[in-house]
């Protein structure tokens, strides 16, 4: 079943065609990656599909249900979490406290019950902060609960922001870069990460430049060249792909 | 109930120092004490939205203004001359006017003060929320320079209204009958009770806003003051969260409005001036911006200080220098300034450069 | 009220009482135009809209008056204007310069902070009563025949001096090296420094020039607008009115929006109480900022790329 459906998408920045005409779908439960050289137009791309940047013409459909005009946060309780490129943890707050935040969409108290701590907004809470302590289990860095976020390694920050992400039980996680910034091993762990993720039921759409990350996990990968989508295949496929081939190698400006 | 042991001791605090006055003879003391606590209420309300949604508002002063002259004329303005008007007969009957005669003897028939109040305070807020929904659109500058503006809007507007006394302000309010044998006054007999009544509900307030940031929309107002975008995209409704937080703020200074101007007996246009903002201001951020024990502790002092006339003519200034000076040295308040490792980063600093 | 409209509409508006009132608006909305046109010169090098901006036009006035027994005229203006190009120096040298990236927050807090320390510390030096300087030309009673109307000389003094205020800035950021300095750093503050421009310079002159040319049209105006501790509130919210009205940073469009405040103000007199007219230019900034906060006359694209 397809769960996301990209259609015509267009987006322009002035006269900058960012994303022209792009459309593709993801399959639940699956693991879809959205590669291209620098300036492709992928995080554009993304930015469209959460609501970040309103959309000139096409359509995203999410569960059945169109996006456009959605704001993020509406799109967020329709189910869809994101991670950024340059990691957007909320600083001051622990990385415990940050992913309580990513449980927003999943509790309720206002503010009346916040300003009276009624019994059950204590009960909720509780629940709040089990689940989050569970997610920071999940990827094995509960021991930074009470760390200030903004103070741990880049790579338990993504970490965090990972678990702030699916603290929202989504249906669908989109992941801008992943391993950026991460070295060898830590790519690693990252891919193996994911594939828990795709594991857990939910349906994962990333970008991503390195391609050997992108090639051991996806199940389907798109591949855009200067906002166009220029293939659209299974990663053995893709390899063997001469015109994706050219833009990687020839392309070389990074 | 951890976060509720200051509290204990600011109870005590608030005790002892009655005890205090009493026994030194100072009792006097207690009028400028209540005053400040009535303040605090609008400071600690301001620092919420500034401290924790991240909001600054240059027009504080006018809700506790709306609040607090709202109020007052709505308990002063004599209805006698229309009492056989159906209107002023169908309240009567349904007992939201009150009879009383003033310092002449002369009869006055007027809005029961519970009435007063509950309109005073809901106008507050429905203002606040009106302008608050294209203002918090706005950021930075835009926003200083709108609540700036709307603070002079209410000013001139009380300034200017024969209903509201013009530059004399409006007196002569009656006291606030808040329970039975419990009324907002400054009679000097009331004085012990009304230092009481005015720290309790500083002390309500504090409770209140402690809950509201250690709760889920605290944590969320954090969150969009730290990433708002990121905000967003974790479901947070990052513009009605504001609003909130901005209603709320107005509602907790046009209460104080109300509990201030039933004290004094009266309000004048100075409540509204932009000075009066400003101050506000420069206490939440004394107190260290995100930080409500800050606000209140700093509040209380400075603003005794200043109602205690310690500044003389220098007033206004004392509270423009602690901007600047907190501004440059402390961004993040006077109580959580870490002097030794400033210093350190201002030498440092300096020889790099 | 709308009794009160009606009757106030039946007046008739001979065509003196109307080139009265152009003349009035002129006056007052070339005044707002140079507040205005303040404010962007410092905006354009910081990105600071200093709020302090209406206490230098306060300043010039005052100085002037106090030196103006001592010495002519013409001198006494040149002084204070130069002493407050100094004060605006020293603000930005002791307040601002060494900031490393403060906020937003942060520097109108200050800027804030700094307008009350003027404001206090000239009602400790001049008192709270309203002084003036004397007209330039003949008394309060003399007046010229333009057009028919009969109007006071000084009224033009505030329209040619500033005119010639806005040609002299326009020339200057255009043709001279140390204008285009300026506009630099404006443009990309980064590429400036690493072409050998000293922006920290640029930030410190451009406060002595937004001060020294508000202290000009403070002395100016001081013969017709009297000159009080506590004017410069009044007139920074206007001139900002202005400036965001102008598009923020566009010194052409500040000209025109001052000007266009300016008689919108004047004929207000006839339709609604004096008390009421500093409303009318605030909320006309709330209606800006809500509808085209890229100002009247701006782009709305080109204005995203700032940052507020």
């Amino acid at each position: 079943m397809t769960i996301l459906e990209i259609n015509n998408l267009n987006k322009s920045f002035g006269g900058l065609q960012a994303v022209q005409d792009v459309g593709f779908g993801v399959e639940e439960h699956r693991i879809k990656a959205v590669i291209g050289p620098n300036g492709a137009g992928k995080t554009t791309l993304f930015n469209l599909i959460s609501g970040t940047l309103p959309f000139d013409s096409g359509s995203v459909v999410f569960k059945g249900e169109e996006l456009r005009g959605l704001k993020p946060y509406q799109i967020a309780e329709r189910g869809m979490a994101r991670t950024y490129q340059n990691i957007k943890l909320f600083p001051g707050m622990s990385a415990l406290e940050n992913v309580m935040v990513g449980r927003h969409t999943r509790s309720r108290a206002g503010f009346v019950a916040g300003m009276l701590n009624l019994p059950a907004t204590g009960r909720e809470e509780a629940e709040i902060r089990g689940k989050a302590m569970e997610l920071l289990g999940l990827l094995e860095i509960e021991h930074l609960a009470d760390i200030e976020a903004g103070s741990l390694a880049f790579g338990q920050q993504r970490a965090v922001e990972f678990a702030r992400a699916l603290a929202a039980e989504p249906a669908m996680l989109l992941l801008d870069e992943p391993a950026a910034g991460l070295n060898m091993n830590e790519t690693a762990e990252v891919a193996r990460l994911i594939s828990k993720i795709r594991d857990l039921g939910i349906t994962v759409l990333l970008v991503e430049h390195d391609m050997s990350l992108v090639m051991d996990i996806s199940d389907e990968i798109v591949v855009l060249s200067f906002g166009q989508k220029i293939a659209e295949d299974l990663p053995a496929a893709i390899q063997q792909n001469q015109e994706v081939i050219e833009i990687y190698l020839g392309g070389g400006d990074d | 109930m951890k976060r509720f042991l200051p509290l204990l001791a600011l109870l005590a605090l608030v005790i002892s120092i009655q005890l205090l006055t009493q026994w030194t003879g100072t009792t006097y003391y207690l009028t400028q004490l209540t005053m400040s606590g009535y303040y605090a209420v609008v400071i600690i309300g301001l620092c919420l939205l500034m401290g924790y949604a991240g909001q600054i508002s240059l027009g504080h002063a006018g809700f506790f203004a709306i609040g607090g002259y709202m109020s007052a004329m709505l308990t002063t303005r004599n209805l006698i001359s229309f009492q056989n008007q159906d209107w002023v007969v169908l309240l009567d009957k349904f007992g939201l006017l009150a009879a009383r005669q003033d310092l002449y003897g002369e009869a006055i028939l007027a809005f029961q003060p519970w009435l007063a109040a509950l309109i005073a305070i809901v106008l507050a807020g429905t203002i606040a929320l009106i302008i608050g929904i294209p203002v918090l659109k706005l950021k930075g500058h835009y926003l200083a320079m709108a609540t700036l503006g709307f603070g002079i809007i209410v000013y001139r507007v009380f300034l200017a209204s024969e209903i509201f006394g013009e530059a004399d302000g409006i007196s002569g309010v009656p006291g606030f009958p808040l329970l039975p044998g419990v009324i907002v006054t400054g009679s000097f007999g009331a004085r012990v009770g009304n230092y009481y009544i005015a720290w309790t509900l500083v002390i309500v307030a504090m409770v209140m806003l402690i809950n509201l940031i250690n709760s889920r929309v605290g944590r969320a107002l954090r969150a969009i003051h730290g990433a708002e975008e990121a905000a967003n995209a974790m479901g947070i409704d990052t513009a009605r969260y504001k609003l909130k937080t901005f209603v709320l703020s107005a509602v907790l200074a046009a209460v104080a409005g109300v509990f201030l101007t039933h004290y004094n007996g009266g309000i004048g246009p100075s409540e509204a001036g932009v000075m009066k903002s400003v101050r506000y201001v420069a206490l939440v951020a004394v107190g260290g911006m995100a930080n409500l024990w800050g606000a209140l502790i700093m509040g209380v002092t400075l603003n005794f200080l200043s109602l205690r006339g310690f500044f003389g003519s220098y007033d206004d200034a004392v509270f423009g220098a602690i901007l600047i000076v907190i501004m440059l040295f402390a961004p993040e308040g006077l109580l959580r300034l870490n002097l030794a490792a400033k210093l350190k980063k201002l030498f440092s600093g300096g020889s790099r450069k | 009220m709308a009794a009160l409209q009606y009757v106030t509409w039946q007046l008739p508006m001979t065509s003196e009482l109307f080139l009265q009132y152009i003349f009035a608006g002129l006056t007052y909305g070339i005044i707002y135009a140079i507040v205005a046109i303040g404010f962007n010169i410092i905006y354009n090098t910081t990105g600071i809209i200093n709020f302090a901006q209406g206490e230098f036009v306060m300043l010039g006035g005052m100085i002037a008056i106090s030196l103006n027994p001592l010495m002519p005229l013409p001198l006494a203006i040149v002084l204070a204007v130069l002493i407050t190009m100094m004060v605006g120096a020293l603000i930005e040298i002791v307040f601002i310069r060494w900031l490393d990236k403060p906020s937003v927050l942060r520097l109108i807090i200050i800027t804030i902070g700094i307008s009350i320390l003027i404001r206090e510390a000239a009602l400790h030096i001049w008192g709270e009563g309203i002084r003036s300087l004397p007209y330039f030309i003949g008394n309060e009673v003399s007046s010229v025949s333009i057009l028919g109307t009969r109007i006071s000389p000084q009224v033009l003094w505030v329209m040619g001096v500033c005119t010639v205020m806005v040609i002299l800035l326009s020339l200057f950021f255009r043709y001279t090296l140390m204008g285009q300095k300026m506009q630099a750093c404006a443009a990309n503050r980064t590429a400036a420094t690493l072409c050998g421009i000293n922006t920290r310079n640029m930030v410190t002159l451009s406060f002595m020039l937004s001060a020294g040319i508000g202290a000009l049209a403070g002395c100016v105006m001081s013969p017709i607008t009297y000159t009080q501790y506590d004017g410069g509130t009044g007139l920074a919210i206007k001139g900002f009115t202005v400036a965001i009205m102008g598009g923020l940073g566009n010194s052409m469009g500040a000209v025109a929006a001052g000007l266009l405040l300016g008689l919108l103000e004047a004929f207000s007199v006839s339709v609604l109480p004096l008390a009421f007219q500093d409303a009318i230019s605030i909320s006309i900034l709330l209606v800006i900022l809500f509808v085209r906060p890229h100002g009247l006359f701006g782009r709305r694209d080109t204005a995203a790329l700032k940052e507020f």
